[in-house]
């Protein structure tokens, strides 16, 4: 099967500061990747790498077979991507918010139509349709902006963070929305602080200092670091690098 | 091609959500233009003048009552000597004092002549210049009037008279707002095009919306479009209403043709839209692309011949000029509007314009990248 | 107070970081000055015109001759026709034709009477006045040489002008102090108007709001650095009109640097209350230029004189702390006058910052709890 996103020694420097050093993985189509990291571990960086929003240093990496060096408009066309920064209008109506977004992805206007209607409805929200973004909760934005950015069917979504600040009622329907995603064949590439949404995940991979650490299924990661949670591998990982 | 059309319906949705913006973006022009057609008017009038007369004769009351009831003039009243009268001076209380001196018309009657001081506040140059030239003329008047009265016949002059007939044509009573508001109409524009539209992109920045478009598949040429149009529509539908503002309100006359006026007024607006997605490209705040724009503003318009005029500033100045875009627009506001010049007279202006509105929305697309 | 003291470093933080927006906070009243100080002139040299001479005479000849050789005028072009004149202009390069009438000369040598017309384009108005008026001494002194005076006429009135305060009629008198309440305003007011509404707008207004620092803290600490960066800019254009530009300081320069610091308290002021009323930096922005801005350039008597302006305009321009301001730079920097003349002013400005300065604390408090 076609691998939805292939990295070889991905680097990107800012200055002298090396913010993903030499990452090197790859993740299959319709898979579900969790990309785990403390604060500044570089995950934010990497993600707009492979979105084609940020020129790689040194390395290579794929997109649904495209060159994230000189490829980035055709990924743009097959990826979704929400970014750690809530990023709707605030003030545009939900209404509009879609409209806009599919329309810039080049929907019809049939499609926008349905697609509007659909999402809506899917998040059940009927009644704040017409309402200005900015006056929704935090949970109902991330789940909108969720669906946005799968309002074009991309073959690939990078999701950064888009769970924090939601609370686990909302967190659960999120995920929700993912595996019907992943099941529709989408690729999701996701980015989180919580470990039990890592359990979630088909693989995982712990980033530490720019690089790398573990890459595994959760029960792998779990098994060989001898814990039985992936707080535990979480803990162990972080705190061998800082008594290094 | 349609996602340039989603981005124009999405600017305008936001524009016209945004209320107090929105109408202070209607009131700027309008009230930009009633504040300088009425302000602007460089006529000296109302001038103080204070009084120190020491002679306290016939000739001197005379000579003083000239200074009443006229236009110019306000005469505020006597004081007893210098020193008070300079007082006056310090205080703003007086423009221009006359100072008659003891034995005035003594020394006119006995010597044949005698001399009166005018003291005059020149903080304001130009001003006090004006000012000093009235007060003479009527002191020149007063002095020939009394000359016929003591002199029965009047010396015949010899040889030839040189009569100068003076025209001030397009604007035969010299109103300031006639030769401001054309000025003005296009001075609005980069305001609204250059500004806003440089604030609007680097809000979408601020906020990182602009992160998101930017991981669509919208090409470059869609996105400086989509955002170039909103704006130029809005800059039209400004300086329409400053148009009719000027026409109804200021009965500026428009000699020369409307479709050539708004013609110019869309490539200048090309042009501003232009600097403002410059500016954005390169900045990261609003607060600096504000302080940018401003910046360009300040230098546009000063050395615009809005205020003085553009072929007295020295050399370098000039140099400077051939790349200020403001001065063209200016140039063919009035050369049009007043004078209903042809495009064939406008041609060069409009090869300046068009060079350079190409130019900035060139460096404008080279320097907005999707990928940093 | 340690605690305000690293708020005030935070905001100093922000600025430094900010090198572009400096670099124009101290670029611009630079620029400002050596413009209006050196390109700005209404000095006319060189200035093209066209000469319609139906005449061909001596003369006319010779007058032409005179006007050209003055250095102020250049012939461009040498026309044919009346009807060359409209399109002359038109094109806009010429903005004065002398026109001499057919026998001219003849006229002037024989009959003693000629007249000569000047045709300006006035829809450059400034540039007309002045073209006409050279061009009119020109001739009439022309016309004095073929004429001189017969003896002493009688009952002679001399009169003696004296420009007080300004001998070379320098037109940097005026406009030094415009640019400086111009610059104070748009650094205090507009900077400090536009960082509380950059503040709301990125969230970051909450945060501070709960932090352990009083209201008026965070409000002092957040206008202190501008105030800072306002005061070094009015010395600097201070300094810029005494040695560049030969303004005199003829009063205390104590004085004029606390009323420049009162100006800037209430150009603060202002920017508070528009802060409080604006949500967003484009509207915070807005408002300062429409509000403030453009009254303060058109209705301070910066750039057109106040007392040729209508009523309803003179009143205006009585709220106009500007107003206040440049009479208060004049009065202390070339008349050399004290409080005793300038206390009225002073009074003015200090009960305006008051008021200014309640309404915006008082409208304050509603909105950020
Ligand atoms: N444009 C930039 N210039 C300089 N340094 C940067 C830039 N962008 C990110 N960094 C630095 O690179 C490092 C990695 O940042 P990144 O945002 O990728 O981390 P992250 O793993 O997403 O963290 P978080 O969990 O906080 O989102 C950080 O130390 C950050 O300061
Ligand atoms: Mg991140």
């Amino acid at each position: 099967m076609d691998k939805a996103v292939i990295t070889n020694k991905l680097t990107k420097k800012f200055g002298d500061f090396v913010a993903t050093n030499e990452i090197t993985f790859d993740v299959a189509q319709g898979e579900i990747f969790g990309f785990l990291g403390a604060n500044g571990a570089g995950k934010t960086t990497a993600i707009r790498m492979l979105c084609g929003l940020l020129k790689p240093t040194s390395g290579d990496a794929r997109i649904a077979g495209f060159d994230v060096y000189r490829q980035t408009e055709q990924i743009k066309q097959v990826i979704g991507y929400m970014s750690q920064k809530f990023s709707l209008y605030e003030d545009l109506t939900v209404r509009e918010n879609i409209r806009f977004y599919g329309g810039i992805y080049g929907l019809n206007r049939a499609d926008l139509k349905a697609k509007s209607d659909q999402i809506i409805e899917q998040l059940n929200l009927g009644s704040v349709a017409d309402k200005l973004v900015a006056s929704l909760p935090l949970g109902w934005k991330q789940r909108l902006a969720f669906s946005v950015a799968l309002v074009h069917n991309p073959r690939i979504v990078f999701l950064d963070e888009p769970t924090g600040g939601v609370d686990p009622i909302t967190r659960r329907q999120f995920w929700d929305m993912i595996y019907e995603a992943a099941d529709r064949g989408t690729t999701i590439f996701v980015t989180t602080h919580y470990m039990d949404e890592a359990e979630y995940c088909n693989r995982v991979s712990i980033m530490v200092d720019g690089r790398i650490k573990a890459l595994d299924t959760p029960s792998g990661l779990k098994r060989s670091f001898g814990t039985d949670s992936m707080d535990g591998v979480f803990q162990i990982l972080a705190r061998g690098t800082s008594t290094k | 091609m349609t996602r340039i059309r989603f981005i124009i319906e999405k600017e305008f949705k936001q524009i016209f959500r945004n209320a107090v913006l929105l109408r202070m973006m209607l009131a700027a022009p309008v009230l930009q233009l009633i504040l300088l057609a009425y302000a602007a008017n460089f006529e000296v009038k109302n001038l103080n003048i204070v009084v120190v007369d020491q002679d306290h004769t016939t000739y001197a009351q005379r000579l003083v009552g000239k200074f009443r009831h006229i236009d110019n003039f306000r005469l505020k009243g006597y004081v007893p000597a210098y020193k008070p009268a300079y007082r006056e001076l310090l205080a703003s209380r007086a423009d221009l004092i006359l100072l008659i001196p003891p034995h005035f018309e003594r020394d006119l009657g006995k010597e044949n002549r005698a001399s009166i001081q005018l003291l005059v506040n020149a903080i304001d140059g130009s001003k006090a210049g004006i000012a000093s030239g009235y007060a003479q003329t009527i002191i020149r008047n007063f002095n020939d009037e009394i000359r016929t009265e003591t002199v029965a016949v009047q010396q015949p002059a010899t040889g030839g008279r040189l009569e100068i007939e003076n025209q001030y044509w397009y604007n035969p009573r010299l109103e300031y707002k006639t030769f401001m508001v054309p000025g003005i109409l296009f001075e609005l524009l980069i305001l609204v095009g250059g500004m806003i539209a440089a604030l609007n992109i680097v809000r979408e920045k601020e906020i990182g919306t602009q992160e998101q478009l930017n991981v669509t598949p919208i090409r470059k040429h869609e996105f400086i479009l989509g955002k170039l149009t909103p704006f130029v529509i809005i800059g039209l539908v400004q300086f329409t209403m400053g148009l009719l503002v000027g026409i109804f309100l200021f009965q500026i006359p428009v000699v020369g043709s409307v479709p050539l006026m708004y013609g110019f007024a869309f490539l200048f607006l090309l042009l501003c839209v232009g600097l403002g997605l410059l500016i954005s490209a390169i900045s990261e705040t609003q607060q600096q692309a504000m302080f940018a724009v401003f910046f360009c503003l300040v230098l546009f318009i000063l050395l615009s011949g809005l205020f003085s005029s553009t072929e007295n500033m020295p050399t370098w100045a000039q140099y400077l000029n051939t790349l200020n875009p403001l001065r063209y627009i200016i140039e063919v506001g009035r050369n049009v509007m007043l004078k209903g010049s042809t495009f064939r007279d406008m041609q060069s202006q409009f090869v300046a314009l068009l060079l350079m509105a190409v130019a900035l929305i060139s460096l404008a697309s080279w320097r907005y990248r999707k990928t940093v | 107070m340690n605690r305000f003291f690293a708020f005030v470093r935070k905001e100093f933080y922000h600025i430094q970081r900010d090198r572009r927006t400096v670099l124009i906070l101290f670029g611009m009243p630079l620029v400002m000055v050596i413009l209006f100080g050196f390109a700005l002139t209404n000095e006319i040299k060189n200035a093209q015109i066209a000469v319609l001479d139906f005449d061909h005479g001596q003369h006319s000849q010779r007058i032409i001759d005179r006007l050209l050789s003055s250095g102020y005028f250049r012939l461009r072009q040498s026309l044919t026709s009346y009807r060359d004149i409209e399109a002359t202009f038109r094109q806009g390069h010429v903005k004065l034709v002398v026109v001499f009438p057919p026998n001219f000369t003849n006229d002037y040598a024989h009959d003693g009477l000629a007249q000569v017309q000047l045709l300006a384009d006035a829809s450059e108005q400034n540039t007309a006045i002045s073209l006409t008026n050279y061009a009119t001494s020109i001739i009439q002194s022309y016309n004095n040489e073929q004429n001189p005076p017969n003896a002493a006429s009688p009952l002679q009135i001399s009169v003696e002008p004296r420009m007080v305060f300004n001998p070379d009629l320098k037109g940097a008198f005026v406009f030094v102090p415009g640019v400086m309440a111009m610059v104070l305003l748009l650094v205090s007011a507009l900077m400090t108007s536009v960082t509380i509404a950059r503040e709301k707008e990125t969230g970051t207004m909450e945060v501070l709001l709960v932090s352990p620092l009083s209201q008026l803290q965070i409000l002092f600490g957040k206008v202190l650095p501008y105030l800072l960066l306002s005061f070094l800019n009015g010395c600097i254009i201070i300094a810029l009109g005494i040695f560049l530009l030969g303004i005199p300081l003829n009063g205390s320069l104590l004085l004029l640097l606390a009323e420049t610091l009162l100006f800037i308290f209430l150009s603060l002021s202002l920017g508070l209350l528009i802060s409080t009323i604006a949500e967003t930096q484009l509207v915070a922005m807005f408002a300062s230029l429409l509000l403030m801005l453009m009254p303060t350039i058109f209705l301070s008597g910066f750039i057109f004189p106040i007392e040729s302006m209508p009523r309803a305009l003179q009143f205006i321009s009585q709220i106009i702390p500007a107003r206040y301001f440049i009479d208060i730079v004049k009065g202390i920097m070339i008349k050399g006058v004290g409080l005793g003349y300038l206390w009225k002013e002073t009074l003015v400005l200090v009960s305006m910052s008051a008021l200014l300065m309640g309404i915006s604390l008082h409208n304050l408090k509603p909105r950020l709890e």
